[in-house]
């Protein structure tokens, strides 16, 4: 038996075991409504095994181990989501006491009232804000710095990459106090630019080093060349540099993004209004119809409404990280 | 269009000891110049301070007749292919050409996409145009470089080494090609090579550096036929001129294999001196039987050791001792010439027919009146001044 086929047989009755299991675990410990849900997660385990086991070994050249792998990861990965998504569906208070994985009475209420609550639109607004005006300032900033760490040569750039590499480890939960004090001192506690000078200089630091690594990459000829056909430095950067550099400038608004949108200890301890409150921040907020109800199916609701921004923005900018950009620029 | 003038440039690079030394070269309006070396002499740092990609410690650059060492590269007007080829991977073929123009303000877009056009048109590149770098080859890319050059008038083309990254048939190819453009356009071209060969067939005058100091600048021809020093004997010429140690004995020559009676003016050259350094290219050896041995020439006998046997051509190797005190010269030769240790033995090219066996004794003719001599001490050829005098005792 040859190693392949020993690995598809071998990983094929594994995918057979995985999806009787669930199947099992669904039929006996299981006594609710979602008994299908288990059924279905292992069937389409089973039903991998036995085309693993079916198929001749003229078939394409798969690896059986990674499909049941990829299988299982997906199921790791995707399973709270799909819940989040579930529960934020779920009609009301009783619905999510009866428990289960789906809904019982499907429905949008839940969204019907996050939107209508007053703080949660503010904080919709902040955030988007906030996270669109660090980042521009953090992209724009980092770009500039990481062009000269990259190709200028002077006194302490290797303090200042260090520096920064320290800021960016800086446990946020240190700052927090003092930037609290201090804010109230200046008067920026609970405003828009409060939040947007802690995420700079969280932020900055990595796009830094994230940026340089790819300008390090690009030739210097390409400069040079972009010169002498009659480009200012300042052309030579943006017609030539920038846009071989898109992708570490991608990578690098991401990150800042993300780390701005995500945020919730800054957004909790520096601000506390709707003037500044960040979404994260306001989901501690959120109450139910009475105080003996539990919110969870509005948050629920809110951080699936949070997690678009997030999923678009991804899907935009994959896209543009194209990796191997520079190819053909030079010859090797 | 423009002429190149340099003068006395020097490049140092903090304090080591100076990267271009001392260079004065004038080009003339619509000249093709080549800067030829081994490397690490300094070629390529010339050029780059002619387009004012390096700063020029000192001396003065003048393009057109006006000083530019102080003019960033954008106002120099000089277009310049470099050895990678350095094309905008982000942009296609025709944006590629057309950067350059586009930099102006005020061009109008019709004009940019006639003189892109015609650029394209001028070196094939037409099917090209939308592509982007990575889906071109190698040629290919050599080309939109040289297009990105000839689009604009530039007042002189720069390459730099622009087919190293070729493979050997292709530069075969491009070589001609660079030649025709250049000819056909008439723009002053300087061109830095290693490549002997293109520094032979490109430029209508060669310029020769060793370590950053210009050692000859002269025609092709000339630079073969009169070089002015032992390290331009030994880098033109592919197989390299044969280096022996020779002892003048009054009016005799002697040489490993053969003694002679000198011609006057080499006997006045030699005058003054123990031990010097005969330099002979393989082509000026011929076999004994040849039907029209040249005049002046003698003959001796020699054991071969290795035959080379190419259809066109044929060269035999004859090992030979040479004295220690010329052995240093020599090895310190080789290493300027980036080779390793000289070879102690001669090559001599030979009729395709000529029917010699390795081991066995040749009998051969040596042309003397093409024989260089050098001072194993300063490397200068000898002769050459010699001659220089004698022609202008007759003038």
């Amino acid at each position: 038996m040859s190693p392949r086929r020993k690995s598809r047989v071998v990983w094929s009755l594994a995918a057979i075991a995985i999806g009787l299991i669930f199947a099992g675990a669904g039929l006996w410990l299981i006594d609710r409504p979602d008994l299908w849900l288990w059924l279905i997660t292992g069937t389409v385990f089973v039903l991998t095994g036995a085309v693993g086991l079916a198929i001749g070994d003229n078939a394409p050249q798969i690896s059986w181990a990674s499909i049941v792998g990829a299988e299982l990861i997906v199921l790791y990965t995707l399973t709270p989501v799909v819940y989040l998504v579930s529960l934020s569906l779920k009609g009301g208070n009783a619905d999510v006491n009866q428990g289960g994985f789906l809904p019982h009475d499907p429905g949008f209420t839940n969204y019907e009232t996050v939107f209508e609550f007053s703080l949660f639109q503010h904080a919709l607004f902040n955030s988007f804000g906030i996270s669109i005006i660090s980042t521009s300032i953090s992209v724009v900033l980092a770009t500039f710095a990481a062009y000269a760490v990259a190709r200028l040569r002077f006194r302490g750039k290797k303090l200042v990459l260090s520096v920064a590499l320290a800021i960016a480890m800086f446990p946020v939960v240190a700052l927090v106090g003092p930037l609290f004090d201090m804010w109230r001192a200046i008067g920026i506690y609970d405003t828009w630019i409060g939040l947007i000078i802690p995420y700079l200089s969280f932020t900055l630091p990595m796009s830094i080093w994230v940026l340089s690594a790819f300008f390090r990459e690009i030739p210097w000829e390409m400069e040079q060349a972009a010169e002498v056909d009659g480009a200012t430095a300042w052309q030579a950067f943006r017609k030539v540099i920038v846009p071989l550099a898109a992708p570490g400038v991608f990578t690098a608004a991401i990150i800042t993004f993300f780390f701005a949108w995500n945020d919730f200890v800054f957004g909790i301890s520096l601000s506390s209004t709707e003037r500044s409150i960040p979404v994260p921040a306001s989901l501690a907020f959120f109450t139910g119809a009475s105080q003996f109800d539990q919110p969870i199916a509005a948050i629920a609701a809110a951080s699936v409404v949070v997690t678009i921004p997030i999923f678009v923005i991804v899907l935009l900018f994959q896209r543009k990280i194209v990796s191997g950009l520079t190819s053909g620029a030079v010859k090797g | 269009m423009a002429t190149i003038e340099m003068k006395n440039i020097v490049k140092q690079y903090g304090d080591n000891a100076p990267a271009v030394r001392d260079v004065s070269l004038e080009i003339d309006d619509g000249e093709f110049v080549i800067l030829v070396g081994p490397s690490g002499c300094g070629k390529s740092t010339l050029l780059r301070m002619i387009v004012g990609l390096e700063e020029i410690t000192s001396g003065d650059m003048m393009i057109g007749g006006e000083r530019v060492n102080e003019k960033p590269p954008r106002d120099r007007n000089l277009a310049m292919v470099f050895q990678n080829y350095a094309l905008y991977p982000h942009l296609s073929v025709y944006e590629n050409i057309a950067f350059p123009l586009r930099l102006h303000k005020g061009a109008k877009e019709d004009e940019i996409d006639r003189k892109v056009r015609d650029a394209a048109e001028t070196l094939e590149l037409t099917e090209f145009l939308e592509r982007k770098p990575a889906n071109l080859s190698g040629g290919q890319r050599q080309r939109v470089a040289m297009g990105r050059a000839i689009v604009r008038d530039a007042q002189a083309f720069l390459f730099d080494e622009p087919l190293s990254n070729l493979d050997a048939k292709l530069r075969g190819q491009m070589r001609t090609e660079i030649a025709r453009l250049q000819r056909k356009l008439g723009v002053t071209t300087v061109y830095v090579t290693h490549d002997q060969t293109e520094a032979m067939t490109l430029g209508d005058r060669v310029a020769l550096l060793k370590k950053g100091v210009l050692q000859q600048v002269a025609t092709p021809r000339e630079l073969y036929e009169k070089p002015v020093n032992l390290f331009v004997a030994g880098f033109i010429g592919s197989p390299p001129m044969n280096m022996l140690p020779a002892r003048p004995k009054g009016d005799q020559m002697e040489l490993p294999f053969v003694t002679f009676t000198m011609p006057p003016e080499m006997a006045k050259a030699a005058e003054g001196h123990e031990l010097l350094i005969a330099g002979i290219r393989p082509e000026h050896f011929v076999d004994a039987s040849s039907p029209q041995p040249p005049e002046g020439a003698v003959s001796f006998n020699a054991d071969v050791d290795v035959v080379e046997w190419l259809g066109n051509e044929q060269y035999a190797y004859i090992p030979f001792e040479a004295p220690e005190q010329v052995r240093k010269t020599l090895d310190d030769l080789a290493k300027d010439l980036d080779g390793e240790k000289m070879q102690q033995q001669i090559v001599v090219s030979l009729e395709p027919t000529t029917r010699v066996g390795v081991g066995e004794q040749a009998e051969l003719i040596m042309d003397v009146s093409k024989l260089h001599l050098f001072d194993p001490e300063t490397g200068d050829n000898l002769l050459l001044g010699a001659k220089e005098k004698s022609e202008d005792a007759q003038a």
